[in-house]
């Protein structure tokens, strides 16, 4: 079956919801996702959307933008920054406006809260730069996103899964998808195809990332030839619920919770004495993890204590409810009356399709972008996060970033001819399909995913060693072969999951090959990426994104420089 | 600790009728019911389906039926339950199956859609927010919990025996528009509401507040409605 539209986006979060109300009524357009719209995981975010609107406090978006450079750790583009801190304070009225139930002042104005990294001054003390509902602000802004999307009659095809790119010789005219709940292989050609999957949380074993963030888009878009970009960077959340990496939103310690050793001290006043516990995830992670390897772990184990039971219960009602109620659930703990037992958890990926700040996928270190394919969101590298992103700036990147692209393609449909449609994508995906369901083999999907799972936990997570990492990528290419071996035992058509676990496994490989290469080859530390062998930032040989692209079938690296406009790289402290 | 399910199986393709199949799976007490399944799916019978994403209570994906009672697999735990660890594992009533877990939650979002959800308002935006009391925000909240998981609308005795019930969950998001003092088509909203498919189908029986994952007290919510339709007044 074959399906005609102006543009396709695949993905239904924050990123393709936003792109596709600015097409809306300008272009035909279609959203794809293999979830229900609603079950996207910007609906996980807790915490809140950063922009300087200054309604709690002086804020400034020159702040904004220097707090998420430092973030970075300079390797963020300050060009494509200075475009989102500007452009925060519309993007959050422009939310309002549609119908977000923000939380409120007293004078009823959208009220903000203190978040890791956000500094009035340059650095000086944290500020109240937050926009937030409770703690389930991206679940809000999803949902009142979608429901708008229903509004303008966007067609949803919900529940499909895109197998791969149509990309001819050198422009993109659409994607093959697989529909769940018939098997059937369906082509949608299209002139802009707008890549929104988010994340790849999935391959670590401690994540705070949903089922379905296997990064599909990013390894199609690799396996189409586009070059991933920084994808070593990956954010390790401090607070994860222990064993469980289910998030406890920084807004705990915004407004005012602190971590604890198994002493009872504060410790992040002893790394980061100026903004104490509100210092960035990267560090208050690696600090978590120093003071379990210090033998200061709760009873000796490996986790700490998030500490809110002085915030009191109408803080912890009205405010961090949501977090409150996973606590009771999942830990058996009460945190207006106990301590919450935390550490670090696999959040967010810095790295990405390299896109540039319109949303085209660039492919080279000039920055050539590849006609009609575009990327926005966390499977998306503008580079706006560089090595670290700051909380509150992923919602703020989907928003900002979402509109612009969905504005480049409205652009670009009016400059292209509809493609002329072959079928010839979607009979390749149909004899890929028919190959995969035919394998025989001795290999289980569970086993090789859990192993890929621990490697990646053991040696790529918080703390990095080149003998570490070469021996997660001999293990990571031996569990390709392996995956190329896993026999599918479901041949049905309808909703299939054996047959998309499988799917998403390869592509959880491909692009945990990149991970570990890119941190290979990265010989510094930078932000989310510590190497032990390497234990400084080294300006001079690695200020530079790394770029993977695929080249002959094998994963070949190059770089592409940082733009540095406002603010010369300096020391990072806090 | 071993724990022993059986769950609701049916394939459109294969079987005429639905059977239960029976599982040992290998169980700490703090496990999730989701945990369990995936287990399941991943190291012994690869062709189980169900619905599941974000695995902690927040997508909404999982709603189902455990132990006879619903509510989101990635919410309840092993221990949850006094059943000596066995476990009996359904889909959701109500909505067709359309295999083993998954049903077809069309004609759920199509009543979501009925009920206009999204805020409506006259004139041109402001250059800034519109400006909202904290507690007119703070009483619509309770409705911003709701994670579409269905549990509400499958679990209500009224919506099993009329089917053109919009429903509680479909209600509850009426509710948060009709009073979010930003929205400006309120009467319209509220004489929608006023018939017997719409808010009077609701007979007060508590079941979708007892049985809610987000703790919503929605048949408050929905009382709130059929307050303002008796005295005329939209905004709290």
């Amino acid at each position: 079956m074959d399906r005609h539209y102006d543009a396709v986006i695949v993905g239904a979060g924050l990123a393709g919801l936003r792109a596709a109300i600015e097409l809306a009524g300008r272009a035909r357009v279609a959203v794809i996702s293999k979830v229900f719209a609603t079950r996207s995981h910007s609906g996980a975010a807790q915490g809140g959307i950063g922009a300087a609107i200054g309604n709690e406090e002086e804020d400034r978006w020159e702040w904004h933008m220097f707090d998420t450079v430092k973030g970075s750790d300079y390797l963020g583009d300050q060009d494509a920054i200075e475009v989102m801190a500007k452009d925060a304070p519309r993007t959050i009225y422009e939310l309002e406006h549609l119908g977000v139930p923000f939380n409120r002042t007293r004078d009823g104005r959208i009220a903000q809260r203190a978040f890791g990294g956000h500094t009035r001054d340059f650095g000086k003390a944290p500020v109240k730069r937050a926009c937030y509902a409770a703690d389930r602000t991206g679940r809000v802004i999803l949902d009142t996103l979608w429901e708008q999307s229903l509004r303008k009659g966007i067609d949803f095809f919900d529940e499909y899964h895109v197998l791969s790119l149509m990309i001819n010789g050198s422009s993109c005219s659409g994607v093959v998808a697989y529909e769940l709940a018939t098997g059937a292989i369906v082509g949608f050609h299209s002139k802009a195809v707008l890549l929104a999957t988010g994340g790849a949380g999935r391959i670590f074993k401690v994540t705070s990332n949903a089922l379905a963030s296997t990064g599909d888009g990013m390894a199609m878009a690799y396996r189409a030839g586009a070059p991933l970009e920084d994808m070593e960077f990956v954010q390790f959340h401090p607070t994860g619920i222990y064993k469980l990496g289910i998030l406890i939103s920084e807004a705990a310690r915004g407004e005012g919770g602190v971590l604890r050793n198994a002493k009872g001290e504060r410790f992040m006043e002893h790394y980061a004495p100026v903004i104490k516990d509100l210092a960035p995830r990267d560090m208050v992670s690696r600090c978590i993890l120093e003071e379990i390897r210090a033998g200061r772990g709760i009873d000796g184990k490996d986790f700490v204590h998030l500490d809110l039971t002085h915030l009191g219960q109408d803080v912890i009602g009205h405010k961090l409810a949501e977090i409150a109620g996973f606590a009771k659930t999942y830990a058996g703990v009460d945190p207006a009356r106990e301590p919450i037992p935390v550490h670090p958890t696999c959040h967010y990926m810095m790295g990405g399709i390299a896109a540039n700040a319109d949303g085209e996928v660039v492919v080279d270190a000039g920055a050539t972008p590849l006609p009609g394919l575009f990327a926005a969101g966390e499977c998306a590298c503008v580079s706006v996060h560089g090595a670290n992103r700051l909380g509150c700036n992923s919602l703020l990147d989907t928003l900002v970033f979402g509109r612009r692209t969905g504005g480049a393609i409205r652009d670009f449909i009016q400059t292209v001819k509809a493609p002329k449609p072959s079928d010839a994508f979607r009979k390749k995906a149909e004899s890929r399909m028919a190959e995969l369901l035919a394998i025989e083999g001795p290999e289980q999907i569970g086993a090789v995913m859990t192993e890929l799972q621990h490697t990646m936990m053991e040696h790529v997570s918080v703390f990095r060693h080149a003998k570490g990492l070469q021996a997660a990528l001999a293990n990571i290419r031996e569990l390709k072969e392996r995956c190329a071996r896993i026999a599918i035992l479901d041949k049905g058509k309808c909703f299939n999951r054996n047959l998309l676990d499988s799917i998403e496994l390869g592509q959880m490989l491909d692009l945990a090959e990149v991970i570990t290469l890119g941190a290979l080859y990265r010989g510094e530390s930078r932000g989310a990426h510590w190497r032990e062998d390497f234990p400084k930032r080294d300006d001079e040989k690695f200020l530079h994104h790394t770029m993977v692209h695929l080249s002959g079938g094998a994963p070949q690296i190059f770089s592409r420089p940082v733009a540095i406009t406002r603010f010369e790289p300096r020391e990072r402290t806090y | 600790m071993q724990c022993t399910f059986a769950v609701f199986r049916f394939d459109p393709a294969a079987d005429r009728q639905s059977r239960y199949q029976h599982y040992v799976v290998s169980a700490e007490p703090a496990d999730k019911i989701l945990d369990c399944l995936n287990r399941i799916r991943w190291e012994q019978d690869p062709t189980l389906a169900y619905r599941a994403s974000c695995a902690h209570g927040i997508c909404g994906s999982d709603a189902m039926v455990i132990n006879g009672h619903v509510a989101l697999a990635c919410q309840k735990l092993v221990r949850d339950f006094k059943t000596a660890n066995n476990f009996v594992i359904e889909p959701l009533p109500v909505f067709q199956v359309l295999r083993d877990l998954i049903v077809d939650l069309r004609p759920f979002f199509e009543k979501h859609r009925a009920v206009r959800p999204y805020l409506v308002t006259a004139g041109e935006n402001p250059e800034k927010e519109r400006l909202q009391n904290s507690e007119n925000q703070q009483f619509v909240e309770p409705a911003l919990r709701c994670i579409l998981c269905a549990a509400c609308t499958a679990t209500c005795p009224i919506t099993r025996v009329n089917p053109a019930y919009l429903g509680p969950a479909a209600l509850l998001r009426a509710f948060r528009y009709v009073c979010d003092s930003r929205d400006t088509l309120t009467l319209e909203r509220l004489q929608a509401l006023d018939n017997d498919d719409g808010i009077w189908g609701c007979k007060t029986m508590w079941w979708c507040t007892e049985v809610c994952p987000k703790g919503i007290p929605v048949t408050k919510c929905l009382g709130q409605i059929k307050r303002l339709l008796k005295k005329g007044d939209a905004h709290a």
